[in-house]
């Protein structure tokens, strides 16, 4: 192994089709054997393709079957059927030698770290370097590169029990970033972490992937880690994808229930709890319609309920409501209440402009 | 106490230390891969084999369920083979170590199953080779339990090579069962148990101060 060192020496390799994914996953299905001899599935025909440089976020439910997803990359699972492409080569048909060497390429990081709490940080960065072959003097300036590039050079002698959750994800980080991998895999990396420590996670792999270019798939059950660092999102439920695309716009125009409900603990999705409490199916003459305005993007800061009133004579009461940022885009929520006479007048006013609604319920 | 019985209990001492170290050493020899590889070897580990496990497993169990002075004695045609003699400190060191190794094995194997999951997981996804994580990964990470296991394995074996003394085997227990018992020295016995239970002491701590170095999951002040 005399591979350079540094990221820089790395050149993209020539490739015929520029537009490649470096990972994809065609029809790809797992099932278990069960315990009562029922076979168990996992994942039903995926299909998934992760663009080179890209951050791609997968979001589910526990037990939605990302977990086997994110494993499948690096041949930790086998698929039941389909294929496994990485850089090229199908990852689930190679023989273990050659997966060894091609799981060099693909860094992996973990929820509870896994770092060896008999070895240092540094020792911990240093063994897959080991274990590829590097000589020692590598070995040496790659840790010390990796240390600095994570921030840890003063606690390259600490062991992990001496570390904080924090420090350790960076190690962990460090170990996944050593043999310069193409892809680095995600598996709840922040979910053991508090929103702080999760916050400065999230920044370092954001500025891995735009420093060294490093591609990232990442499995989460949380909503904030989407909406800061992701790209692209797909929602996983029940083993299939139930939805997936820009993280823009899946979440600021959802269409399935499961994607609605990550957004749910979100910041203006939840109704107060005197408009929640009364809420009803069918309008009555005196009866207020509740409706949810979806802003985004450049509409986001239009005075849109001022035109309403101005315009139309509507008045809108306005019940909750939020401005807040999906993937450094500002998207605004409101849910305001408005006379059920008048209700068809403002729906059409507000997909005039441009705006999303959403008719809740009424209110008597 | 006589000069004369000073002297035979430092030799006895001197041929219990060495039955016990060389056996200690040849069934840690034998133990160690034997206790990897019955904690590796089972359905979907790192070197599956179920059926070898199994079958191992049930020999490992046979071994230890016998008791150590019937091993002795049902083995005698094989001591002789090896040793060249059923007689003797040499001869006691054949059914040591058949009785240690698989002891020493199941807690090799029992330490070796501490060892978090994750980090094999871990040590495959960056491409090392199962004899890698079993050098790399496993036996460091589960170093201070192996520490901990020898030592039990070494205080056993110091029980047991008082009963080798019944077939001629010298050390401390022929001492005390001769003098002690046989002549009616009480002196004799009182003082073979002192030895004893000096040197499992001695053996204990310098286990436990071993291991507790060793343990780097704990914070030391």
């Amino acid at each position: 192994m005399n591979a350079p060192l540094g990221y820089l020496g790395d050149q993209p390799s020539q490739r015929l089709i520029p537009a490649e994914p470096i990972v994809r996953l065609e029809k790809i299905s797992k099932t278990f054997p069960g315990r009562d001899g029922q076979p168990v599935t996992a994942l039903r025909e995926i299909d998934l393709a992760v663009p080179q440089g890209s951050i791609l976020g997968v979001i589910g439910r526990s037990g939605a079957g990302k977990s086997t997803l994110i494993r499948l990359v690096n041949g930790l699972e086998k698929p039941s059927s389909g294929k496994v492409i990485v850089d090229g080569a199908n990852i689930a048909a190679l023989p273990e030698s050659e997966l060894r060497h091609a799981r060099r390429s693909i860094g992996m990081i973990f929820q509870h770290f896994n770092l060896l709490s008999s070895r240092t940080a540094a020792e911990n960065i240093a063994l897959p370097l080991e274990v590829a072959g590097y000589d020692k003097a590598e070995i040496k300036a790659r840790v010390e590169e990796l240390l600095a590039l994570v921030g840890l050079s003063d606690k390259r002698n600490r062991y992990p029990s001496e570390l904080s959750g924090g420090q350790k994800q960076r190690v962990g980080i460090a170990r996944a970033l050593a043999t310069k991998p193409k892809v680095l895999l995600s598996d709840e990396a922040t979910s053991a972490l508090d929103p702080e420590t999760t916050r400065s996670i999230l920044d370092l792999l954001a500025r891995i992937n735009a420093e060294l270019g490093l591609t990232i798939l990442l499995i989460t059950h949380e909503m904030a880690v989407i909406r800061n660092i992701a790209r692209e999102v797909a929602v996983i439920e029940g083993g299939r994808i139930v939805e997936q695309g820009d993280v823009f716009e899946v979440f600021t125009r959802p269409k399935h229930e499961v994607t609605r409900s990550f957004l749910g603990d979100e910041a203006g999705r939840v109704l107060p709890p005197y408009v929640q409490n009364r809420l009803q199916k069918e309008a009555t003459p005196d009866s207020q319609t509740v409706i949810r305005i979806g802003f985004r993007g450049p509409h986001a800061t239009d005075p849109v309920l001022a035109r309403l009133a101005r315009e139309e004579g509507i008045e809108a009461n306005i019940l909750s409501g939020a401005v807040d940022e999906i993937a450094g885009r500002p998207f605004g929520t409101l849910v305001v209440s408005v006379p059920a006479a008048a209700s068809l007048k403002t729906l059409d006013f507000l997909k005039k402009h441009g705006l999303d609604t959403e008719v809740l319920g009424h209110v008597a | 106490m006589s000069p004369e019985m000073i002297r035979l209990i430092a030799s006895s001492t001197g041929e219990t230390l060495y039955m016990v170290g060389v056996s200690a050493l040849i069934a840690t020899l034998f133990g160690l891969p034997l206790g990897v590889y019955l904690a590796t070897s089972g359905k979907g580990e790192l070197f599956a084999a179920p059926w070898v496990n199994r079958i191992l497993g049930v020999i490992v169990n046979a071994t230890r369920s016998t008791p150590f002075i019937i091993l002795v004695v049902a083995i005698i045609p094989f001591t002789r083979l090896i040793a060249g003699t059923s007689i003797g400190t040499n001869a006691a060191i054949v059914p040591l170590t058949i009785a240690a190794t698989p002891f020493i094995a199941r807690l090799i194997e029992g330490a070796i199953r501490e060892v978090d999951q994750g980090l094999v997981e871990a040590a495959r996804a960056f491409g090392a080779t199962p004899l890698q994580i079993v050098l790399k990964v496993l036996i460091p990470e589960a170093l201070p339990g192996i520490v901990l296991g020898l030592t039990l394995a070494i205080v056993s074996l110091l029980g047991f090579s008082a009963m080798v003394g019944a077939v001629g085997g010298g050390g401390l227990g022929d001492l005390g069962i001769r003098y002690g018992y046989q002549r009616f020295m009480p002196e004799m016995m009182l003082a073979v148990v002192v030895v004893l239970i000096v040197l499992v002491q001695a053996v204990q701590s310098i286990g436990d101060r071993l291991a507790r170095r060793l343990n780097k999951r704990i914070r030391h002040g």
